[in-house]
């Protein structure tokens, strides 16, 4: 009887590891939720130029197909450095994060600078209700990158402090789960937002 | 920023004056009082850093009736305002104010808290867990939403209440109509406590789903935690919406963007679009728990299982989806054309059938079962009539073609107190007077409590029904005065009468609770009801453990199962050795990160970039701190369980 | 739980990084050629990033993962027709006063 009762409280604890997980893809959900009201609020708004300039004179493909490229190829590393944790080697774990780290910075920067010219050119978050949709959807999107790029510095810190234990396995599948799924999100704003807008 | 200090506090109506005088006194009353008592670090220690479900759901309750108490009063205000014609009470600004606050708090502010006080104190315990499934996360979605009110209701007294409807349309919510702070009070109080619902409500969902007793199969989970379950997953696709919502209204009025604008291609209808896209299914959200507890209560006490339970929990699961697909039947009038409003029209009306198959079962699970009249049982039986004619005036509605002659009038209000009031309101009260030996352990007094039943009942109906015969006369929703010469003052005055009834109701509850407090019989039981369900197979108040053995479910109705017919072996359960229990620890962090919360949400209020940045920043640091600590959780030793278990008058 | 094959190997991760570059550069080709009308690129571009999502989800996001019952799949699937509703359920309401210029 008391053996049987040690097991089940075993049970539960264990799968204390699994919640986390669970919790995180409901927590996806409800961001796919966020950025579809964002996508629905740029696709009811993108005509809406007041006169100005629209997406095909204002878009540039080498920018956005750079940031696509860029942030795939980092979608991708950060998928070889959770593959290098399972392998146990701390060294390439950090490594592929640090080249994931990068690759997303070198995407904020191109980001940042793509909205300046935009700016210096007059299209702004004030000119009409396309931008405003325009720049709030990929804004936000931009800000969950750079959120994530804090938050995998900090997971590498804990890497170099701790090793690969269970709580930082986690941890790196939870932030890779999320550098994924930003890049899904992105694929959607390449499709809608830049390739519609420069058809 | 001269400017906007002059307007910091707001000035020159009496009513705030004393609200400003009462406040300062209560406050200080509090802060002597704890420090005479050397109360500080027994605040700290038990209250703000918990992470134990039971003391969180006792927060929220408490908060929940103090938002009860100011909401209600905005509504006695409005009633005072309109009980005849031409009187100048209020002036309209004052009322305008009045009205926003009063829809705001009375759902953000005490419904959503005051179901999850019922979810943070019945869920773990109805299913056999120890914990929710993030107890650290559990407490940091009560502080914001504690943040949030208080950042919701300070602009009463400083920078000046929103006065642009409980929903804040635009364009009259941009800044070109809505300059001061009050608007980005209304934006920032609900973000903040938003964020808290939605972490809620993914806390829940992963409860129920992952942390059942050993043996207990999703079919055979009480009803009330399917309703929550149900409930659950409209929050996670509801909330998102209102927080992008909240979220493009502040960036069209911080950064002057057009995104709802009347001006430069914004869409004002978009966002009348995208919140009720939350707000329908918010109403879904508040009510679906209220008919789990409902449930447990019929079954309760005529002392028989559920009639239909598997129609039950379909209905329930139904309504949580189907609940998302007829938002626009709140904006019929927008013009949006003949397609659009009936297909809304019918999923409105389809939305009414699941609602009737949950009545008849209740029905039936009363037929020839031995019903007693307690107090949880009254107000079950007082919402079925209530809610009834509340759905039946909701088909009215939802008949596109006649709402154009509904919209927007007395008609609507009554219809929605109706199914607030009497659906959710009932619903929580029952729940309240239903579990509340199992958070205190004493029941609240009988006597008292019929005649809080009786006039609130009472009052409920005298105040509402005249204001179904006010919206076919022509009177709309937000007026703040009339004349004589329309023919409402009757019906106004009458109305009135009633609001001051449920008034008086609300007062018989608080002496009942502060009675009881002192006279109310104890509950040495831990079963008072003769329950059926896990919660009342331990004892009142439950330990901080809630089970020192987890239970092993074997059935639906658990607890009544193992009285009935298991009860050898349920004794022999009990009497198993103990083992250390897993437990998490408390942590100071949740209520520091959403104070940095309320410090951002305060900066951005008045635009002082520095104070926003800092809060942020605060709210960042917090993240990582989190992130970083490792030690997060501990063991209780056997000897403690012992210890507590023989304190609490249990055999070991 | 003794399952690494669920966590991907070098192979999967290779093939859907080739996927999506594929299945990026094909759109993005068909865009600034014009090989069709607008109407059938329209729907071709949002079906190959639909095509892409799912490859992501499986090479990338390993969705198969995690024991049964597979809540996080029932999630994201009403979470997809939660994403279908929002927007297609705007464009539709909305069009009733669009600005098409």
């Amino acid at each position: 009887m008391a053996q049987s009762a040690i097991s089940v409280d075993a049970h539960h604890e264990h799968q204390h590891d699994t919640f986390k997980l669970l919790g995180f893809w409901i927590f996806l959900v409800t961001d796919c939720i966020i950025f579809a009201c964002l996508f629905a609020v740029y696709a009811v708004l993108r005509t809406h130029t007041d006169g100005d300039l629209t997406g095909r004179e204002l878009f540039e493909v080498k920018g956005f197909t750079a940031e696509t490229f860029i942030l795939l190829a980092s979608s991708f590393t950060s998928g070889l450095a959770s593959l290098a944790m399972h392998k146990g080697s701390k060294k390439q774990l950090l490594g592929w994060l640090a080249v994931t780290v990068l690759l997303g910075l070198s995407f904020v920067g191109l980001e940042i600078t793509e909205f300046a010219n935009m700016a210096s050119e007059g299209a702004k978050i004030t000119t009409n209700g396309f931008l405003s949709s325009f720049f709030t959807l990929v804004g936000t999107h931009g800000l969950h990158v750079s959120f994530g790029l804090i938050w995998m510095i900090g997971v590498m810190v804990q890497i170099g402090r701790h090793d690969i234990d269970s709580l930082t396995k986690e941890k790196v599948t939870i932030v890779g789960l999320y550098w994924h799924f930003l890049d899904v999100v992105w694929i959607f704003i390449f499709t809608v937002v830049y390739l519609l807008g420069v058809m | 920023m001269g400017e906007k200090a002059k307007g910091f506090f707001v000035t020159g109506d009496p009513l705030i004056y004393g609200a400003d005088v009462s406040i300062i006194i209560t406050l200080l009353g509090i802060l002597i009082f704890l420090t005479y008592f050397k109360k500080w670090g027994w605040l700290w220690r038990e209250w703000l850093t918990t992470v134990d479900h039971k003391k969180i759901g006792i927060m929220y309750l408490v908060s929940s009736l103090l938002m009860l108490f100011r909401g209600g009063v905005d509504a006695l205000l409005m009633r005072m305002q309109l009980a005849m014609p031409n009187t100048h009470f209020l002036q309209s600004q004052h009322y305008n104010e009045i009205f926003t606050t009063h829809g705001t708090i009375m759902i953000l502010f005490m419904a959503m808290p005051f179901m999850f006080a019922l979810f943070n104190i019945v869920i773990p315990l109805q299913i056999g867990a120890r914990d929710v499934a993030y107890p650290f996360l559990n407490a940091m979605s009560f502080w914001l939403f504690f943040f949030g009110a208080l950042l919701f209701n300070l602009s009463f007294v400083i920078g000046g209440s929103p006065d642009a409807g409980w929903l804040s349309y635009p364009p009259l919510s941009e800044l070109a109509g809505s300059p001061g702070p009050g608007q980005n009070f209304y934006i920032w109080g609900i973000q903040i406590s938003g964020i808290g619902s939605l972490a809620t409500g993914i806390n829940f969902l992963v409860t129920i789903l992952k942390m059942r007793a050993p043996g207990m199969k999703l079919m055979q989970m009480p009803l009330f935690t399917w309703s929550v379950l149900s409930s659950c997953i409209t929050i996670i696709f509801a909330f998102p919406v209102l927080t992008v919502t909240l979220a493009l209204l502040f960036v069209d009025r911080f950064f002057g963007a057009h995104i709802f604008t009347a001006t430069g291609g914004g869409n004002p209808m978009m966002y009348v679009n995208l919140i009720w896209m939350w707000g329908h299914p918010e109403v879904y959200i508040v009510v679906l728990p209220a008919f789990g507890i409902y449930s447990e209560i019929v079954s309760t006490f005529s002392k028989k299982k559920i009639f239909g339970y598997k129609s039950m929990v379909f209905s329930m699961m139904i309504i949580s989806v189907l609940g998302y697909f007829t938002w626009v039947h709140h904006f019929f009038t927008m013009g949006a054309g003949a397609d659009v409003n009936t297909f809304f029209a019918i999923t409105t009306m389809a939305i009414g059938i699941p609602t009737g198959v949950k009545i008849f079962n209740w029905l039936f699970t009363m037929f020839r079962g031995r019903i007693t009249m307690t107090q949880p049982m009254l107000w079950t039986l007082a919402f079925i009539p209530c809610f009834l004619v509340g759905g039946a005036t909701g088909v009215m509605l939802a008949a596109a073609p006649a709402d154009y002659q509904y919209h927007n009038s007395y008609f609507l209000i009554a219809h929605f107190h109706q199914t607030l009031i009497g659906g959710v309101v009932f619903g929580y009260l029952a729940g309240l007077y239903y579990w509340w030996p199992k958070m205190f352990g004493f029941k609240l007094n009988d006597r008292i409590g019929k005649w809080a039943f009786w006039t609130w009942n009472i009052g409920f109906y005298v105040c509402f029904m005249p204001q179904y015969a006010l919206g076919f006369m022509g009177m709309t929703r937000r007026v703040y005065t009339y004349g004589w010469d329309m023919g409402w003052a009757p019906y106004n005055m009458v109305s009135t009468v009633g609001a001051f009834l449920m008034g008086i109701g609300f007062v018989f509850q608080v002496w009942q609770i502060l009675y009881s407090i002192k006279h109310g019989e104890r509950d040495l039981t831990g079963d008072p009801w003769n329950g059926r369900t896990l919660e009342w197979s331990i004892l009142s108040p439950a330990p901080h453990y809630n089970f020192a053995h987890l239970p092993a479910v074997k059935s639906d109705d658990a607890w009544w199962d193992m009285k009935n017919h298991r009860y050898g072996a349920a004794v022999q359960d009990n009497i198993k050795e103990y083992t250390p229990i897993h437990m998490p620890k408390n942590s100071g962090i949740p209520f520091l990160m959403s104070a940095c919360w309320f410090v951002a949400g305060f900066g951005l209020t008045f635009e002082w970039i520095w104070m926003g940045v800092a809060g942020l920043a605060g709210v960042g640091i917090c993240l990582l701190a989190r992130s970083f600590q490792r030690n997060t959780d501990y063991y209780i030793p056997v000897d403690e369980i012992k210890r507590t278990e023989a304190s609490l008058g249990r055999v070991v | 739980m003794g399952s690494h094959e669920n966590h991907g190997s070098a192979k999967t991760y290779i093939l859907g990084f080739l996927f999506s570059l594929l299945l990026t550069a094909i759109p993005l080709w068909l865009v600034i050629q014009h090989v069709m009308n607008k109407t059938a690129l329209t729907v071709s571009i949002l079906l190959i990033a639909v095509l892409q999502l799912i490859i992501q989800f499986f090479f990338f996001m390993h969705i198969r993962e995690g024991e049964k019952p597979r809540f996080h799949v029932m999630a994201l699937v009403l979470g997809a027709v939660m994403v279908f509703t929002i927007v297609a359920g705007s464009i539709w309401i909305m069009t009733f006063n669009s600005q098409v210029h």
